[in-house]
C-alpha cells in the first residue's frame, strides 16, 4: 500500500525517489546517448555497452526489448527514455503509441482530435470498470 | 533602473524548434500554431527588451540525476546550444548578462531563495524554443538572456506558491539593479500534455484556457494548484506550468493580459502563449 496520493492516477509513473532510486543507473545510460562517441558504442554493441552501466538485467533487457513501459516501471524517466527513443530515430507520438498500446497512426488521430481525454483518465478506479 | 516590463508564458516543444530548423511552419500541420505566433513576435520586435529572463527546465541536458538543482541561475557570458541526441540545435549562441545575473542570484539568496549558481550549461529547447517562438530565425538573439532552471522532471516539483514568490523576488531584485535596462520574462513549459505510460497523449485544453485566464482573473487559485491535481489533471508533464508562475510573481498584481493563443496538438501538447504586460 503507498500514501501517495498520485498513486491512483492511472497509466502515470511518477519519477519520485522511489523511482529515481531504482532507476539512477538505467536513466545515467539513457543521459550518457547524449554524446556522439557513445551513440556510436551503442550502436556498435548494444550490450557490450550495457554492460558498462551497473544496471539490473531486467533493465538491460527493457532496453534490448525497446520495452518502453517496462522501463518506466523500472524507474525510466520519459526524458532520458526518450533518449534511446532519439537514438532509434522515433518521435514523440511513437514512444506515446508504443507505450499506449495503439498504431501511431491511432495515436496521431487521437491528438488531432484534441487528445487523449481527462474524462474518464482521472482515477485508477475509472480503468478497472 | 532595471525594471521587468512584461512577462510572456510559452510552451517550449522541442518539435516546435525542429519545425522551424527545418522549415516546415507553413505546412497545414504547423500553420495553425505559427499563425498564432506571428503577433506575439511583432510584439517581441516592438517590445526590444534589453534582457530577457527565460524561467525553463533542463531535460537531461546540462544537468542529469547526478545533481538536481530545484532552482539554478546561469551567469555565464553565454551558453551554447546543447546536444540533446540529435545534434545540437543550429541556432545563435545564447548571450548571457552576467553582471545582472550576478546581481539577482546574491539578491535572491540574500533574500532566502537559495539558488544553484551556474557558470557553465549548456542551454536544450526549453530555453532555445522559446527564444525561436518570440523571435523566428534572427542571425544572433535580439537580447541578453538569463537562463533560470527549474526542476520539474525530479518530483517534488517546488510548489507553485515557491516559484510564485521566487517571481516576486526576482521583480524586486531587478529593480535594484543600477542600470537602465528593460526586462521581459518568459515562463516557459506545458502547457497540459504527458509524454509517459499508458496515459501518454492526455491534453486538457480546458484546464489550459482557465489556467490562462486565470493569469490576470484569479492568479490565487493557480497558485494553490498541488503537484497530484497538476498530473492527474494537466498530465504528469503538465506540472511544468508552475514555471509560468515564476513569470506571473515577478509582474505586477494589475498586469494586463495583452495577447494570447492556444492550439492543439502542437506535437503531444496543448501549446498556449501568453504576453502580459505591467503598466507603463
Amino acid at each position: 500500500m503507498s500514501n501517495k496520493d498520485y498513486d491512483d492516477i492511472p497509466g502515470t509513473y511518477v519519477f519520485d525517489g522511489e523511482q529515481n532510486r531504482k532507476g539512477y543507473h538505467l536513466n545515467m545510460f539513457c543521459m550518457s546517448l547524449n554524446k556522439a562517441e557513445n551513440r556510436e558504442q551503442f550502436a556498435a554493441d548494444p550490450e557490450g555497452y550495457l554492460m558498462t552501466f551497473p544496471m539490473t538485467d531486467q533493465q538491460r533487457k527493457a532496453v534490448m526489448d525497446r520495452d518502453w513501459i517496462g522501463m518506466l516501471r523500472l524507474g525510466g524517466n520519459i526524458y532520458y527514455t526518450f533518449k534511446i527513443a532519439i537514438f532509434d530515430g522515433m518521435t514523440m507520438q511513437d514512444a506515446g503509441a508504443a507505450m499506449s498500446h495503439v498504431t501511431v497512426e491511432e495515436f496521431k488521430e487521437m491528438l488531432l482530435g484534441g487528445g487523449r481525454s481527462v474524462e474518464g483518465n482521472r482515477f485508477k478506479s475509472e480503468w478497472e470498470k | 533602473m532595471a525594471k521587468i516590463i512584461a512577462g510572456v508564458g510559452t510552451s517550449h516543444i522541442p518539435s516546435v524548434g525542429a519545425a522551424i530548423d527545418n522549415g516546415k511552419t507553413q505546412e497545414d500541420y504547423w500553420k495553425p500554431l505559427f499563425d498564432g505566433y506571428g503577433p506575439a513576435r511583432k510584439w517581441m520586435e516592438e517590445t526590444k527588451p534589453d534582457v530577457a529572463i527565460i524561467v525553463f527546465n533542463d531535460h537531461a541536458s546540462a544537468f542529469s540525476l547526478e545533481l538536481i538543482p530545484t532552482f539554478a541561475i546561469g551567469v555565464a557570458p553565454e551558453f551554447q546550444p546543447a546536444d540533446e541526441g540529435y545534434g545540437p540545435r543550429q541556432v545563435p549562441v545564447v548571450e548571457g548578462h552576467p553582471a545582472l545575473a550576478w546581481h539577482l542570484a546574491e539578491n535572491l539568496i540574500l533574500d532566502e531563495f537559495d539558488m544553484t549558481i551556474v557558470n557553465e550549461m549548456p542551454v536544450d529547447h526549453g530555453l532555445t524554443v522559446p527564444l525561436s517562438v518570440m523571435c523566428d530565425q534572427p542571425e544572433e538573439w535580439p537580447c541578453k538572456v538569463i537562463p533560470l532552471a527549474v526542476n520539474v522532471v525530479q518530483y517534488p516539483q517546488p510548489t507553485g506558491k515557491r516559484c510564485f514568490d521566487l517571481g516576486k523576488a526576482i521583480a524586486k531584485a531587478v529593480e535594484s539593479f543600477d542600470e537602465d535596462l528593460n526586462v521581459v520574462i518568459l515562463g516557459t513549459g506545458g502547457m497540459s500534455h504527458q509524454l509517459q505510460g499508458e496515459r501518454a497523449g492526455l491534453i486538457n485544453a480546458d484546464f489550459d484556457k482557465a489556467y490562462l485566464d486565470d493569469l490576470t482573473a484569479d492568479v490565487d487559485r493557480l497558485v494553490k494548484i498541488e503537484h497530484t491535481e497538476y498530473m492527474r489533471e494537466a498530465g504528469s508533464e503538465g506540472i511544468e506550468l508552475v514555471m509560468w508562475l515564476v513569470m506571473r510573481g515577478a509582474l505586477s498584481e494589475n498586469a494586463k493580459e495583452i495577447y494570447r493563443s492556444y492550439h492543439v496538438p502542437a506535437s503531444n501538447t496543448g501549446a498556449g502563449l501568453i504576453i502580459l504586460e505591467n503598466e507603463k
